[in-house]
Order: C-alpha cells, then sequence, then structure tokens
C-alpha cells in the first residue's frame, strides 16, 4: 500500500514545491471553471460570440498545440526513416511529449465542443467526408494512437518484457511512417480551414498555399520544441540519466538548429512567394500589416539569422534561445491566423476571457505534471538505471525493501 | 439562357449528388423553361405569392423586394410562430426595435434592419440565412448534420451536431447560431420552413408578408421575375440580383435600388464555397500513396547493419555535427 502510494505521489517530501503550490492553484481554479463551463455552457466562461464562434481553446490549445507536437513525428523520421541515429536518445522524450501534447489537445478540443460526448459519431456516422475538419478529427484520433504505440515500449522496458519489446521495435519503421503520413495530412489541414473563410481572414494572412505554410511551420515548430524540451530536461531531469550516458546533447542541439533552420528559410520564401501572389504590398502599410510584418520579420527571419549565427558559431546557448523564440512565432502565427487576423472587419473584435486564459494554463499545467510523472518512473530519457530513482518496476520494488 | 447554362455548370458541380440526379434537374428546368410550367402543385397555386410550385427536385427560393418593404416584422412575428421559437422580448408591432441594428440569433432566425443610406433614405431589410445553392456550412460540417435538401431548404440534423462550430467559421453570412448558454447546445437559424414546405405550405415570413415583398417560387423562376422587375423599371432598382451569384449563389435573392453593402449584405465572390477547401481535401490521395513509399524507401537505402536503434547512448561520429 504504502509503495502503490509512493509509485503514485513519489517522494512526499518534494510534493510542496514552489512549483507544485503555484501550479495547484492554477489547476484548481482552472478545474472549477471547467465545471462552470460543464454545467452551463461555453458562454458562461469564454467571450465568444456568434460572429466568433472559435477562441483561445482552439486557437491555442488545439491549433498551437498540434504544431508545437510536431516534435514526435520529425524527430522520429529523423532518427528512424532518415538514418540519423545519433538523434535516438531525443526520440523518446519528444514522442512523449508530442503524445501528451495531442492528449491535451483533446482535452481542450472535449471542453471547445458543443457536444463533446459524440467524438466518437464521426468514426460510427463518418458522413462529413468534403470537411476538412472531419480529415483533422481522424487523422488526430489516430496519429494520437500512433503515437501512445510508439510509446509504449517504454512501459514494456518498466515492465522488462523484453520478448514484447523486441516485437514492438520492429514496428518502429512502420509506426514513423504512419506518424508522418498522418502528420502531414492534418497539420496542413489546420491550415486548410481556414480556406473556407476568404471573406473573414485579413488577405495577408489568406493564402491557398495555407496547408503548406502549415505543414513546413510545423517541421521547424516540432525541431525547434525538441531543441528547448531536450535542453529542459537534460538540466531539470540530469538525475534522471544514466551515469553511462555520453551523448553529446550540445552537437545534437546544434544539429537540429541546422535543420531548422534550413526549413524556416524554406519558410519564408514560400510566405514570400505567396505574398508576391497576393500583390497587395499596400497593405502592409496598414495595423494588420504590421502584425504581419512583426511576424515575418521578428519571428521568421529573425530567427533564421540567429539560427545560421548559432550553427555558425556553435553557440549552443543562442540556439537554445532561438529555439524558444521560434516557438513563440508558431504560437503567435498560429493565433493570427485563427483569433488576431480572423475576423478582422468586425468590431468589436474577440479576446479571450480570464477564465479562457486560466483554463488553457490549467491544461498545459497538467501535461507539465504529467510529462514529469512519466519521466520520473519509466526510461525516457535513459534506457539504463538512472542516476536517481528507478526505471523498472522490479528495481523499484527492490528499492528500499 | 445565358443564366441558365450558368446555373446548369453550378448544378453539375455539386458534389454528391449523382448524374442521374442533375439530368433530372437538367431536364426539369429545360422543362419548365419559357415559363410554361405545366408542373403546378394545387396548395401553392392557391397561393398567389408563388410564381408557380413544381416537384421536390426543382429548387425552391425566395426573392426579396426591399423597395417592397414596409418594416412591419410580420415576417418576424410568422417565424416566430411557425418554428416555436421563444417569445420575443420585445413585441412584434413594436417598431422602436427598428432604431438599433440586430443580428439573427439562437431565438430569432428572421430580422428586420433599417438601414439609412448614403442619400438619407431609409430602407427596411429582412435577414435570414440564405439556404445557400452550395452551402459552406454544409460542406464544412464535420458530420453532415447540415443538409443541403433538393427542394433548397438547408436543415440541420440535432440528432448528429457535435457543436463545433465550424459551420459559424464558414458562413459568408455568419447566420448559423450557437447556443452559448446551454449544456446541451444546438445550433440554430432559419431552415426555410423545410417541414412546411414538404406540406406544400410557404414559408411562414412569406405567407405573413403583407405587401408581396417576399415572393416564394423556383429558385430559376425567381430569377427570371427579378430580372424583368429590374428592366420594367431600371430606375427603381439597381442592376444586380443579390444572392443569383454570390458564394455560389442562395436560396434567397435580394432586390434594392441602392448597392446592397449599404444594406448590410457583404460582398462576395461568385464562387462556389466548398471548393474552396476541395483542393486541399484532394492531396490526400497523394499523400497516403507517395508518403510511405518514399519514406520506406529512405529508410532502407539509409538504413545500415549496425543498427543503433536498441542500444541507447551510442553515438556516431560519422555523421558530424559533433565538437
Amino acid at each position: 500500500m504504502k509503495k502503490l502510494l509512493r509509485l503514485l505521489l513519489g517522494d512526499p517530501k518534494e510534493l510542496f514545491t514552489p512549483f507544485n503550490l503555484i501550479s495547484g492553484v492554477i489547476v484548481l481554479v482552472g478545474l472549477v471553471l471547467i465545471g462552470i463551463r460543464l454545467v452551463k455552457g461555453l458562454g458562461a466562461v469564454t467571450n465568444l460570440t456568434q460572429t466568433s464562434p472559435w477562441g483561445l481553446w482552439i486557437g491555442f490549445d488545439v491549433m498551437s498545440g498540434v504544431a508545437l507536437a510536431a516534435g514526435g513525428y520529425t524527430i522520429a523520421a529523423t532518427t528512424h526513416l532518415f538514418g540519423l541515429k545519433q538523434y535516438e536518445p531525443l526520440v523518446r522524450p519528444a514522442i512523449l511529449t508530442g503524445f501528451l501534447g495531442y492528449v491535451f489537445v483533446v482535452l481542450g478540443l472535449i471542453l471547445d465542443l458543443g457536444r463533446p460526448w459524440r467524438m466518437p459519431f464521426i468514426m460510427i456516422f463518418p458522413r462529413g467526408v468534403t470537411s476538412v475538419l472531419f480529415e483533422v478529427g481522424i487523422c488526430v484520433a489516430a496519429y494520437l494512437t500512433v503515437q501512445l504505440l510508439e510509446f509504449v515500449p517504454a512501459f514494456w522496458e518498466w515492465l522488462q518484457w523484453d520478448g514484447l519489446r523486441r516485437f514492438w521495435g520492429k514496428l518502429t519503421v512502420w509506426l514513423s511512417i504512419l506518424g508522418v503520413v498522418l502528420s502531414t495530412l492534418h497539420q496542413s489541414s489546420l491550415g486548410s480551414l481556414f480556406l473556407i473563410a476568404p471573406t473573414k481572414l485579413f488577405p495577408l494572412w489568406y493564402s491557398p498555399y495555407l496547408p503548406l505554410f502549415f505543414f513546413i511551420s510545423s517541421i521547424v515548430a516540432g525541431l525547434s520544441m525538441v531543441i528547448v524540451e531536450s535542453s529542459l530536461s537534460h538540466r531539470l531531469f540530469a538525475y534522471r540519466l544514466s551515469p553511462s550516458t555520453h551523448f553529446d546533447l550540445d552537437a545534437l542541439t546544434l544539429g537540429l538548429a541546422k535543420a531548422a533552420a534550413t526549413v524556416l528559410y524554406v519558410y519564408f520564401f514560400l510566405k514570400l512567394i505567396g505574398l508576391a501572389e497576393l500583390g497587395r504590398w499596400d497593405l502592409l502599410n496598414t495595423t494588420y500589416g504590421y502584425v504581419f510584418l512583426v511576424e515575418m520579420l521578428g519571428f521568421v527571419a529573425l530567427p533564421c539569422a540567429l539560427y545560421t549565427i548559432g550553427v555558425r558559431t556553435r553557440n549552443v546557448k543562442l540556439v537554445r534561445f532561438t529555439g524558444g523564440w521560434t516557438v513563440l512565432g508558431i504560437i503567435f502565427n498560429r493565433l493570427n491566423v485563427s483569433i488576431i487576423a480572423f475576423n478582422w472587419q468586425l468590431s468589436p473584435h474577440y479576446h479571450p476571457s480570464w477564465m479562457e486564459i486560466t483554463v488553457s494554463l490549467t491544461l498545459v499545467t497538467m501535461g507539465v505534471w504529467l510529462f514529469r510523472w512519466l519521466v520520473n518512473r519509466l526510461p525516457v530519457l535513459a534506457h539504463e538505471k538512472p542516476a536517481t530513482g528507478t526505471n523498472t518496476l522490479k528495481d523499484f520494488l527492490a528499492e528500499g525493501a | 439562357m445565358e443564366d441558365k447554362t450558368r446555373q446548369a455548370v453550378t448544378a453539375s458541380k455539386k458534389e454528391g449528388e449523382g448524374d442521374c440526379d442533375h439530368s433530372r434537374r437538367t431536364f426539369l428546368k429545360l422543362f419548365s423553361a419559357g415559363g410554361a410550367m405545366a408542373l403546378v402543385s394545387p396548395e401553392a397555386a392557391r397561393a398567389a405569392k408563388a410564381v408557380v410550385a413544381s416537384p421536390k427536385a426543382e429548387p425552391m427560393g425566395v426573392l426579396v423586394d426591399t423597395t417592397l418593404c414596409i418594416g412591419c416584422r410580420q415576417c418576424e412575428g410568422a417565424c416566430n410562430d411557425v418554428n416555436k421559437l421563444p417569445p420575443p422580448k420585445r413585441s412584434f408591432d413594436d417598431d422602436s426595435v427598428l432604431n438599433e441594428h440586430r443580428d439573427t440569433s439562437p431565438r430569432e432566425w428572421s430580422v428586420v434592419n433599417r438601414y439609412k443610406l448614403k442619400n438619407g433614405v431609409q430602407i427596411t431589410r429582412k435577414q435570414q440565412c440564405m439556404n445557400c445553392v452550395e452551402p459552406a456550412c454544409s460542406s464544412a460540417c464535420i458530420i453532415r448534420a447540415l443538409e443541403k435538401q433538393p427542394d433548397g431548404a438547408v436543415t440541420w440534423r440535432e440528432d448528429l451536431c457535435l457543436g463545433c462550430r465550424y459551420c459559424m467559421v464558414a458562413c459568408p453570412y455568419d447566420m448559423p447560431k450557437f447556443e452559448y448558454s446551454k449544456a446541451v447546445p444546438r445550433i440554430r437559424k432559419c431552415q426555410f420552413c423545410f417541414a412546411r414546405q414538404e406540406k406544400g405550405q410557404l414559408p411562414g415570413c412569406v405567407e405573413a408578408c403583407p405587401v408581396e415583398a417576399l415572393k416564394f417560387g423556383p429558385r430559376s423562376g425567381l430569377i427570371e421575375e427579378a430580372r424583368k422587375r429590374i428592366q420594367g423599371n431600371p430606375k427603381g432598382y439597381i442592376d444586380h440580383i443579390y444572392g443569383e451569384h454570390e458564394a455560389g449563389g442562395a436560396s434567397w435573392l435580394y432586390l434594392a435600388n441602392a448597392p446592397f453593402d449599404e444594406l448590410g449584405l457583404p460582398k462576395l465572390a461568385a464562387q462556389d464555397y466548398p471548393e474552396l477547401t476541395a483542393g486541399a481535401a484532394g492531396t490526400v490521395p497523394a499523400v497516403l500513396l507517395i508518403w510511405p513509399a518514399l519514406l520506406a524507401g529512405f529508410h532502407y537505402f539509409t538504413d545500415r547493419k549496425d543498427d543503433g536503434q536498441k542500444e541507447h547512448g551510442r553515438h556516431d561520429d560519422s555523421h558530424g555535427g559533433n565538437r
């Protein structure tokens, strides 16, 4: 009994840290707000209106969440499909980040849908085949499953079911391929969603290339997230690494930065082509034009330059900062398309309520908690016995016995 | 005639509709062309406001002549009545509501607004769901709870809707309305009195209009009628039938003697909205076919015998990026 509690909660002495207390308050308030939303409807907590039907929970939780969870498929493809096996130590944490990202995307969707209990209907009655959202829904559900299958080897290792673990190893390549296929489809489809609203999205963001923009930028988002996440977890969870681990994270970070910079350059020029094809340079000299310029220069061109300088001078610190900056830029882009430049003619324009923000923060916080909880128990950062704690059920039971 | 061709083209583009159905509709159109229209249903013929009613396959419409509208709001009252909507906050006889701009809402599917034109003239105009020919809402709907009926109505099915509100994002007129204050919310909008039409009755609002500003009939006939009215009185109307081509066309058509943007109607391209996302959806098979083959190829091409997958922490120096 004591063992079980310890497995669930960890060391009781470490329960009341400042981080836990602050995040605990956020989650507590968030859960109350979620309760109000479920009982009284969306209007009770959100600023959504009849003309602004999608707000922060779609723009941030879903649009940004899916983009930032792209690390799983990008790193899995790099390692398992493109043969760059030195990135292997980064795969499992990236997949876990991606998987938890999608779990909270779905939780966010459940809160945002009017009748979330009908979610399985899209599988039972697949009628909406002309709908881009239908494609997104099916792909997200499928990819969530794929990511779970990609992560379960960590459980098999924890249980030391070696036969099953070996069998699963054979699936890796095919799961990675499925991951890329499904991600290509739904990452781009999130952009396609807005193609049907040409009069509502400000012209600088509306482009027939929206699906391409969303897909290409999701690769950048994925790579940048892996840079940020690996740097954070290797610092915060250093005690979870195995003493025998000897890979050079800095070298891998620089490699990721090189790839991110290349894709980001491609993205920048694709956006330029889109702009040239639109041919409305005059729109740049409007309030929305300035927002667009901040996005394009501050959050695309600047990180291109910073990544390049970082790689050239082998400045890992700069690369990590740029990773974080790029992640913010992707969030900014998704918010621009789905909220800020959407319904631009509308006055007053939608802005999220403090309650919407708190609920979004709650979901993110719970994601971080779950990540920490799993990393502290399963072989995520290291396959061999970590410096502190245990990695397998057997070791855990033996510990202190 | 040119107009008919365009309509036929539109019809043929329609997704999910069999060729058989399409040819039948074209046949019917040809059959009824020139105003012969032999197929008259007795119920509708009794109603003087209808041009003519024809079998189900002919999409129906309403012609709103804003030059005739007197802003009496009787259409609003009738809509409330026939759709059993909650009682209004202010009586339908109260003309003072026209002093403020109102949008349709979950409890008000039809709303009359007064617009002050640039030349000072005031015009009243009824707004409701346009019941588009190629509805963006229906093509966007994740589960096709919004359906285009053969007689023109765009209806909503309570037993399917998930409440994702993508229909509201897609609709260029912002017509689907959502019950934000309910735990089990619905999408609410004018459904062109589909049930009444099935029974051969007129839409509630059309029946209630005391000045024949609303005219119900086959959409193609109404377009001809509208054209005749414009030609008969070129000074009384601007030469534009709003809803003929906007967003691929609508069941509801408007005539006015002022530009429609001054009457609160959005400027929309003559574009079938479902086509806007059709291209993106068309890439799905390509991705499904090309990616797996290409990626599997990459894998076998780059895979070397010294498989590092199971050996965690193994570092391959040959790949560079190393200090």
